[in-house]
């Protein structure tokens, strides 16, 4: 014989150790069964008659004494078993986890505490019932979907339109300012709020920014005076629930402002009307962020002259001010009509929701702020019965705890309970709850700002300007694409940057197709060497990593820190 | 890299030339010095299989032996600097059969030699020279940082390395404040300990901060206040010694805007990369102006050199050096005749590192550009006609005239 050392005896020996270490429960186990029994039971409530103590002990032991997951698991197999798989929508995954959870419950029985004969039975019943019933089996029941007919729930619902809008200018021209004092009068914000940060501001040495710290919560943008990030924020009137995208001004934050503008329907550009700033700003970043706007498709546009009562109401200046940019309005395209211009003081708060009281400033008999708010109705065409998408633009954990992603629809409908494929990333989630504002719905539709909370995803595979899709229609990725592209610089091959909400990606442009006819679109050049800024171009672009883009969507290219081209994907 | 020796050998032409790379930049040198077709002889690790004569086992050993290879190929890891080189025994010994495959590891230390049958020619011979010269620059560290992005690179006198890559995810604005400061910190964390264990601070070098807005500052600040709560006077120094520069994102290209930031120059303005970055800005600035003095692209360039246009007064000729690592003699031989018509004509021929950010868009426009001393017209015409409808127009023009609305 080879291994003539062990005799069978050994081998039943530690055979026996083995099965005293399973049967035995150690005390904190103990204790922990006792809890969470009692706590299964309390949260099932008047249903906790329908299940035995050792099916409720057996599912604690399976979800590792998790008692959420156990009640949910008891409540689908022996309380409310679903009528049958094939009734539902969402049924489709793996029927091949079937055994698999078939196996996994004798295994438990195995395991279970107290081994008589009774429960040996009930284990059986258990695997059959949710070998039957619960085909999507993974480590948490998906949340239940209520196959709502989203469309037909979004039109009977006669609820407030919304829209989301962009606050765009020039650095210091008051656009946080501006915001902060609009929620104050709208009463969103607390006078004693607005206060304590005038007190904090003041020993900071920067009275002026107390309005502002409303939406610049960071440390960082508070020490440092400036907007850094887009900030979110909702108010409603009597028609309309308005939420407020805070777009930062300075040149290097560009990106988190073309990120603000890609969610919003139409635009606040603030001007300061201050002699100096204005023409400095329209130099720098009135200028740009204009040309972005544009880009992006925002066609509407309030134009609020800021400062007005630094120049003591001048209607002089405002007129100027008005003509000048009205000018440049237009000649990037945008239409007079959807252009209203407002004089203000987003300090004192004139003209904002109340008229002005300064006498000074009588002259004007147009609308207040909130009244062009009001007026303005979102431009663009939503696209409902589109598949699907929603770029993420944060991603925070809930107050639960449960991976949060927030951002603004871009096309389709969605519903609580739907599997969503996280893209570039690949990874699949469902939806545990959707958040429109602060309220909690069942479903949402393009073009609202929602966050959905999502269960069974690690939060490490999403990233902030992914885009998140249902897994039956989900969107490519790819990291070469062909562009019609409208230069604002000189284009040739060369780094450049390419935005898509908050997607940042590096690359380059490979190479330039053609050099197209602006008015027709028929090819003038092929092959140029260089792209004159006002011309229209196909170029190829090649990014560095994979991203989740689309033919037919609207992209900016950037390099060196300025806006060199925007255009469509083709 | 030291020079161990150089003779002719009297009954043939072939020049020998014994190096012995002293550090990992040496490598890279080496790297452009080898090309297919050279003789390499060095020093190589075989394994041998040897068949008892009496059983018939076979019984493998590996041998430290010498061997001359005829160059096949050549690889170079940048992260590492170790270079291989590949080819077929062209000299037999005791334990490896002519003709047989071998792949060397040219090491630090062991010297090699290059035979070049063909011959060197003048870009060989001054790459030969540069890898001689013997001013060794201290690399310098640089990061380029964005909030949750840094790209951690180390830049030498021949080449820009991307030593890691750092990404975490910054809380944003739904969380409070103190969890973005937490992320802010995690992340400044992350970037600190991978900077040390990426770059070597043991010695004095100097270190760039890139980013947009007030990351480098802020890190810069946190690295010093590392130093401060540990005690440690690594991390002083290295947050004393670090610049901060204005970077317009934290992406590797945005190097280039580093590299030529006043702040570098004045440091730095007799290394390559100023230089080559200064020559590429001065083409760009043509191209734009697009008057016919600056083309792109190896067919133009051909043209124009030919013509004699690459001459005195603004002449130069911008050549990728990967370009004379081609596997085709005859093409590497023509981009010498090329580099050596321009030295004739009077222009200037400046060779670029093609693994600097400079290099690096040189690529992007086909490795070989040129600025001309006059200008010339339709350099591309032929280039058009044989690129002529590649790309079927599938588009109907409805569509076009649409979109192009919507553009602007």
């Amino acid at each position: 014989m080879a291994p003539p050392t062990y005799d069978d005896d050994d081998f039943v020996d530690q055979y026996d150790d083995l099965e005293e270490e399973e049967d035995e429960l150690s005390p904190e186990d103990k204790v922990a069964m006792q809890n969470g029994t009692a706590e299964v039971r309390k949260a099932l409530g008047v249903e906790a008659g329908k299940v035995t103590v050792t099916q409720i002990q057996e599912a604690l032991w399976h979800y590792y004494y998790d008692v959420d997951k156990s009640v949910a698991y008891l409540t689908k197999t022996f309380i409310a078993p679903a009528p049958k798989p094939a009734a539902k929508p969402a049924a489709k995954p793996a029927p091949k986890k079937a055994p698999e959870a078939g196996k996994k419950a004798p295994a438990a029985a195995a395991k279970a505490p107290k081994k008589s004969q009774k429960s040996e039975e009930a284990s059986k019943e258990a695997s059959l019932a949710s070998s039957v019933s619960s085909l999507k089996v993974s480590d948490a029941p998906p949340p239940k979907s209520k196959g709502l007919d989203v469309l037909k729930e979004f039109e009977q619902s006669a609820s407030k339109k919304n829209v989301s809008f962009v606050v765009v200018g020039h650095v210091d021209a008051g656009k946080s300012t501006l915001m902060g004092r609009l929620l104050l009068e709208l009463k969103l914000v607390e006078e004693r709020t607005v206060d304590k940060y005038r007190r904090q501001a003041e020993k900071a040495g920067k009275q002026s920014f107390a309005l502002a710290w409303v939406m610049d919560q960071r440390s960082e943008e508070r020490d440092r005076g400036v907007t850094i990030d887009i900030a979110t924020n909702h108010f409603e009137t009597e028609s309309t629930k308005f939420t407020i995208l805070d777009a930062p001004g300075h040149r290097d934050f560009v990106p988190n402002m073309i990120a603000g503008a890609s969610q919003a329907d139409f635009a606040i550009l603030v001007i300061d009307a201050n002699t100096g700033a204005y023409e400095k700003g329209l130099k720098g970043q009135t200028r740009e962020h204009v040309l972005l706007l544009r880009s992006l498709g925002v066609q509407r546009l309030i134009v609020a002259v800021n400062k007005l009562d630094m120049v003591g109401w001048s209607q002089d200046r405002f007129k100027e001010i008005s003509e000048e940019v009205s000018g440049f309005l237009t000649g990037l395209g945008f239409q007079e009509k959807f252009v209203t211009f407002i004089p203000i003081s987003g300090l004192n708060g004139d003209n904002i929701v109340k008229r002005t009281e300064d006498a000074a400033g009588a002259w004007y008999k147009g609308p207040t702020l909130i009244e062009g708010l009001e007026a303005s109705g979102p431009s663009t065409v939503r696209s409902f019965k589109k598949p699907f998408r929603m770029a993420i633009s944060e991603i925070f954990r809930s107050q639960q705890g449960t991976t949060t992603l927030a951002g603004r629809i871009d096309s389709g409908t969605i519903q609580v309970g739907d599997a969503l494929l996280v893209q570039p990333s690949g990874e699949s989630a469902y939806i545990k709850s959707i958040m429109l504002d602060t309220e909690a719905k069942d479903w949402a539709v393009a073009g609202q700002n929602v966050s959905v909370a999502l269960t069974n995803i690690d939060p490490i595979h999403i990233k902030i300007g992914d885009i998140i899709c249902h897994t039956t229609d989900p969107i490519d990725i790819g990291d070469t694409f062909t562009m019609k592209a409208m230069a604002f610089e000189h284009l040739l091959p060369m780094p450049v940057d390419l935005h898509r909400g908050r997607l940042h990606a590096a690359g380059q442009i490979q190479s330039i197709a053609a050099l197209l006819d602006k008015a027709t679109g028929e090819v003038i050049k092929k092959k140029p060497k260089v792209v004159q800024p006002g011309g229209v171009a196909r170029v190829l672009i090649k990014l560095e990593a994979k991203v989740p883009l689309e033919p037919g969507q609207r992209v900016v290219i950037r390099s060196g820190g300025e806006t060199i081209a925007a255009g469509l994907l083709e | 890299m030291k020079l161990v020796s150089r003779h002719i050998p009297k009954e043939f032409e072939d020049e020998q030339v014994s190096l012995l790379p002293e550090d990992p930049e040496d490598m890279w040198h080496a790297y452009n010095l080898i090309v297919p077709g050279d003789l390499v002889h060095a020093h190589a690790i075989r394994k041998v299989v040897n068949i008892n004569p009496g059983t018939g086992v076979p019984a493998a050993e590996r041998v430290h032996t010498n061997l001359a290879i005829r160059v096949k190929s050549t690889f170079f890891d940048p992260a590492v600097s170790s270079l291989r080189v590949s080819g077929v025994v062209a000299a037999e010994n005791d334990h490896v059969a002519m003709g047989a495959h071998h792949t060397l590891d040219i090491e630090i230390n062991r010297s090699f030699t290059v035979v070049k049958p063909d011959g060197w020619d003048s870009v060989a011979k001054a790459t030969l020279a540069q890898a001689l010269s013997d001013d060794k620059n201290g690399a310098m560290a640089a990061v380029v940082m964005q909030e949750g992005l840094a790209n951690i690179c180390l830049i030498t006198q021949f080449r820009t390395v991307l030593k890691t890559r750092v990404e975490s995810v910054v809380p944003k604005k739904r969380d409070t404040a103190s969890d973005q400061d937490a992320g802010m910190r995690r992340f400044f964390d992350k970037t600190l300990s991978s900077l040390l264990r990426a770059v070597d601070f043991s010695e004095s070098r100097p270190l760039l901060l890139a980013s947009p807005g007030f990351v480098a500052t802020d890190f810069k600040e946190y690295i010093a206040k590392q130093g401060r709560d540990k005690s440690d006077k690594v991390l002083t120094a290295v947050s004393r010694q670090a610049t901060i520069i204005h970077a317009n994102s934290g992406h590797v290209h945005s190097l280039n805007e580093v590299l030529k930031s006043p702040e570098v120059l004045a440091k730095m303005k007799d290394m390559n990369y100023a230089k080559e970055a200064q020559y590429m800005d001065n083409f760009f600035d043509l191209l734009k102006l697009d008057d016919g003095r600056a083309w792109y692209g190896s067919r133009a360039v051909e043209k124009a050199i030919a013509d004699g246009a690459v001459g005195p007064g603004g002449g130069v000729l911008l050549i990728n050096n990967s370009l004379f690592r081609s596997q085709d003699l005859a093409t590497r031989k023509k981009y010498v005749a090329l580099v050596d018509k321009v030295k004739l004509d009077g222009g200037e021929a400046r060779i670029l590192s093609s693994d600097h950010e400079s290099g690096q868009r040189l690529k992007m426009l086909g490795d070989i550009a040129a600025i001309l001393n006059y200008p010339m017209h339709d350099l591309d015409e032929d280039e058009e006609e044989q690129a002529a409808e590649a790309t079927p127009d599938r588009r109907n023009y409805e569509d076009d005239i649409d979109m192009l609305d919507s553009v602007i």
